[in-house]
């Protein structure tokens, strides 16, 4: 090999030439210091007290990168890295704009919660089983999902982020938690395979699989490439992710079966990745297609709204009834998907960040419920508010929350969501989020009667009530709360940012020039 | 399988066979083989290993857990691409450095690094797997 001879030929014709400015690693240190921290964990997998003492310090360590990253790109755009210098589209691009950032941050608040909160609640055969490895490693799966800007590769992470949740899923392999994750697994892989098949369909179009370079050449392929039938295999695919109805019956199977901790995580997160790729490829990518298919997707949205909250009200185990409450959740999203107006978009990734937050908590406030007597069945709860005020109070607020009213963070993005929805005249889209709405209040309201207020029924009541509080529980379900009540009561710093990356999805010229810096200024 | 001929032979050909993926790693970045291909052949050398002399034995043989050196193998694939910090250039870029060993030219590279680490992962994971398995057929 002639090694240290001078390079034949010109290095900037295939090397990204510039310079990396320090800050730019913000790009890639998240998901990479989740994969390193993730291996110490798996190492150290038989010390399960060492554990949490690692995972929740390192989580913390995620959230701060990944705020960090939120100001960057605030403060400068969006930005990329080109893994190996690559020069793109030949290259991994990992493109973060405000979207992705601010998806990002979030997740990485609701895994610290998730992380303190599994210190209480995975016992110690939990922790050999691994679940603080399979979490770090999740969040890389779901960071490295937020944050690419290759469709193959946003593939991968899908694979990853699965992969890991499988083993969270099954955490202790008892007998519910394997049937409830064989059907989890079977179809979350039949959507898989219908992405790649989609995405080996696309790369034979367009010849590319970088998103900034797709999003390019889209216009020039309109008249010619069925871009159609693709864009409908992504939704179809991405809407089995995200538990859109006709295609959601996986979710409600499998969701209350693992560590309560574990439905906590998914319900706040696995979902919200499929509207985020459904908002990134139908919205930014393809935005004519998903023009010409938004009545259908109006239609699943209110579909799957309405059919997920009666879903809810139908229900006797509380963890079940939240099940339903995520896909009501998603279909909202979807709407502000199907309107596609910047309002729309807004209220959407909005109400995703609200999903995260409020969901995770939820499922936190009902474990903790649990553990202090009250169980998961509707008919035997009773009495949680004499046993503890402050869950109680922590609960209603929530309740409330996902029920959009005021003053918490539910109210903002259904309130951008009605007004987008009456812009466009979609008087029967903006009646569906408003009876969703009301359904909501009366299930949450309902769950909060029997298992809140209503007395102790007898023998339960007594055994249970020298349980303590978990501390770290409750910090972690106090910290998730409070997060929800800031984005009420102050809600223009979100709505804003929301706004922001809509616009940013609309207009991906931004994104394409981080990518392509010499083409777009030529 | 626990025939004489095969417990005989399983150790030298386990031997041979582990050589050889580590020649296959080795030579791995501009010819056909890495350490995707060279981790299979390491791991069916040590399941061929398994199914001759039992699963304990192989178990004593690689004195880690498998998923440790998974583990490893992941750590050091990861690490490898943040070489590139210290050169001021994005992420997994690959850098050589080409020291000379008894006037032998060596040409070494994060890349290197990154096929060991995968090398490590592979071996790690599919024999974690097929040592399971083997286990179970004894049950």
């Amino acid at each position: 090999m002639a090694s240290q001879s001078a390079p034949l030929v010109d290095l900037s014709a295939v090397y990204v030439t510039g310079p990396v400015a320090a800050a730019d690693w913000l790009v890639a240190a998240p998901v990479v210091w989740c994969i390193l921290v993730g291996a110490v964990l798996v190492m150290l997998r038989k010390n399960t007290r060492v554990q949490p003492l690692i995972a929740i310090p390192a989580l913390g360590v995620l959230v701060l990168m990944t705020l960090a990253l939120v100001w960057h790109v605030i403060a400068n755009g969006t930005v990329t890295m080109t893994m190996g210098r690559w020069l793109p589209p030949f290259g991994i691009s990992f493109t973060v704009d405000l979207l992705g950032a601010f998806f990002a941050a979030t997740a990485s608040c609701v895994a610290l919660a998730a992380g303190i909160y599994g210190r209480t609640d995975v016992d110690d055969s939990g922790r050999r089983y691994g679940f603080y490895p399979f979490l770090v490693l999740i969040m890389a799966g779901i960071l490295g999902a937020f944050m690419t800007g290759d469709i193959f590769n946003l593939y991968v992470w899908f694979e990853v982020l699965l992969i890991s949740s499988f083993g969270l899923l099954v955490l202790g392999s008892e007998r519910a938690q394997l049937d409830g994750g064989v059907k989890y697994a079977f179809l979350n892989l039949i959507a898989t395979t219908l992405f790649l098949v989609a995405t080996g369909y696309l790369y034979g179009l367009f010849g590319t699989l970088n998103m900034a370079d797709i999003a390019v050449k889209a216009s020039e392929l309109r008249g010619t490439a069925p871009l159609m039938t693709l864009v409908t295999l992504y939704l179809l695919a991405f809407a089995m992710k995200a538990a859109a109805f006709p295609v959601n019956f996986w979710l409600p199977a499998s969701y209350h079966t693992p560590r309560l901790v574990v439905s906590a995580l998914f319900a706040g997160l696995l979902t919200k990745v499929g509207i985020y790729a459904l908002l990134r490829i139908l919205g930014m990518l393809f935005p004519f297609e998903r023009e010409a298919l938004s009545l259908v997707i109006a239609i699943v949205a209110a579909l799957t709204m309405i059919l997920g909250v009666v879903g809810a009200l139908a229900q006797n185990d509380i963890r079940r009834a939240l099940g339903f409450l995520v896909i009501s959740g998603i279909g909202v999203m979807m709407a502000g998907l199907a309107l596609g107006s910047p309002a729309g978009l807004a209220g959407a990734i909005f109400y995703a960040a609200h999903s995260m937050v409020v969901m995770t908590a939820l499922y936190f406030a009902v474990g903790i419920g649990a553990r202090l007597g009250g169980g998961f069945e509707l008919t035997r709860a009773g009495g949680l508010y004499a046993r503890s005020g402050l869950i109680a109070a922590l609960t209603l607020v929530l309740f409330l929350s996902v029920a959009g009213l005021p003053p918490f963070s539910g109210l903002w993005p259904k309130i951008m969501l009605v007004k987008a929805s009456l812009d466009v005249g979609a008087w029967w889209l903006a009646g569906a989020i408003l009876v969703t709405g009301l359904l909501t209040t009366i299930t949450v309201g309902r769950i909060w009667v029997l298992a809140y207020w209503r007395p102790a029924p007898g023998e339960a009541g007594e055994a249970a009530a020298a349980t303590p509080l978990p501390v770290g529980a409750t910090v972690a379900l106090a910290g998730l709360v409070a997060l929800s009540v800031a984005a009420g009561v102050w809600p223009e710093p979100v709505m804003a940012l929301a706004q922001d990356a809509a616009r940013g999805l609309l207009d991906p010229s931004a994104y394409v020039q981080s990518v392509f810096p010499a083409e777009a200024s030529q | 399988m626990r025939t004489l001929i095969f417990r005989s032979i399983a150790p030298f050909l386990t031997s041979l066979m582990v050589l050889f993926s580590i020649f296959v790693l080795l030579r791995g970045h501009n010819e056909p083989g890495g350490g995707f291909i060279g981790g299979l052949i390491a791991a069916s050398a040590l399941a061929i290993y398994g199914i001759a002399c039992g699963v304990a034995a192989v178990r004593r043989a690689i004195h880690f857990h498998p998923m440790a050196i998974s583990a490893v193998g992941l750590f050091m694939a990861a690490l490898a691409g943040v070489l590139s910090v210290f050169a001021g250039v994005p992420y997994m870029t690959g850098l050589w450095i080409y020291p000379s060993l008894f006037g032998v030219e060596l040409a070494l590279s994060s890349v290197l690094v990154f096929d060991v680490g995968v090398y490590l992962v592979v071996v790690g994971a599919i024999s974690s797997i097929a040592l399971g398995l083997e286990e179970g057929d004894r049950d």
